[in-house]
């Protein structure tokens, strides 16, 4: 990757290798599935129609995961590679979950990625809930698939208007939120990384962190004045 | 461009004492959220110069919150949930 920087106009520009520009769109779309009403993790019913093509079949992120347990781990390949690693954040990302009949979700992810809006008063949160979770909802769709079509398949070049880069840092950093919560970092996770061997089932994830880490400090420096 | 917390008037009322008390919002420590991240979003929302969005993200990073606005209800709840679009721990509670 070659990091952010600003460009005219207030827009910023990247390059990513093909490999990076995958990983993001699979990252970018379990997020997408985790927080599309209706879906596995939150069977309460929601509009089914809002879905469009944004809505994730579950079952074709399965499938996907099957597909990628077929190779090598050990392969030198790096698409190979590549694969099994986002297998392996598939399956971290897609922890079952029950579902929530009201209040916060019980997916610590979602209820991270959708928190309440009052603490120590559950009047006040299940009000404020009703009334902004559905588009609060709506607005990490949207800002997900604005940067899933400013991604250049196959990577490359990365040129986003300021309004891109809006929606990318949004959305990388629900991406970062997400994976925070499933590895449990805390503010050093680099000890916690440290701690582990590469053998270790999480320590691709960790590492997929910190660049994520790094992929979003480099657009912020690049959008700071 | 700076933007001060809009005053509250609310109607203020005997057996309602605290109804004038203005209402805030409070963004929370988390690990996950990138302090240059934080920042930037203060400075990005609020219209904070970079000094005071800096001091309120130190702020919640060393004692774990910090008030970032105060005003009227509806405006702290509409805060949060610009926040909460860009993935911040933020609350509203009246002061």
């Amino acid at each position: 990757m070659q990091p952010f920087r600003s460009t005219r106009g207030g827009g910023v520009r990247a390059w990513l290798a093909a490999s990076e520009a995958s990983l993001l769109r699979n990252l970018v779309d379990q997020v997408v599935a985790l927080i599309t009403p209706d879906g596995p993790q939150h069977p309460t019913g929601q509009d089914p129609k809002s879905q469009d093509s944004k809505g994730k079949d579950p079952k074709s992120q399965d499938s996907k995961g099957k597909d990628s347990k077929g190779k090598d781990p050990k392969s030198k390949d790096p698409k190979a590679k590549a694969d099994d690693e986002i297998a392996a954040l598939e399956a971290l990302l897609h922890e079952p979950a029950p579902g929530t009949a009201q209040g916060i979700p019980q997916d610590p992810v979602l209820a991270r990625l959708l928190p309440d809006g009052y603490r120590d008063d559950p009047e006040a949160a299940g009000e404020f809930r009703k009334y902004t979770e559905p588009a609060l909802r709506d607005a990490k769709q949207q800002a997900a698939q604005q940067m899933l079509d400013s991604l250049p398949d196959g990577g490359g070049r990365v040129q986003l208007t300021a309004d891109q880069a809006q929606a990318w840092l949004k959305a990388l950093n629900d991406v970062r939120l997400a994976l925070g919560i499933r590895l449990d970092v805390s503010e050093d996770f680099e000890d916690q990384w440290g701690r582990l061997t590469p053998e270790d089932p999480q320590w691709t994830a960790f590492e997929v962190y910190a660049w994520l880490g790094a992929v979003q400090e480099s657009l912020v420096q690049a959008l700071t004045p | 461009m700076s933007v001060a917390p809009a005053e509250v008037d609310l109607p203020r009322s005997a057996d309602n004492p605290v109804s004038d008390k203005p209402w805030v919002t409070i963004v929370w420590n988390d690990p996950v959220n990138l302090m240059s991240y934080v920042t930037y979003v203060f400075q990005h929302v609020f219209g904070y110069p970079k000094k005071k969005a800096t001091k309120l993200m130190l702020d919640v990073h060393h004692k774990g919150r910090a008030v970032v606005a105060a005003g009227a209800r509806e405006a702290m709840e509409h805060n949060v949930e610009v926040l909460h679009g860009y993935g911040l721990w933020a609350t509203v509670k009246q002061d």
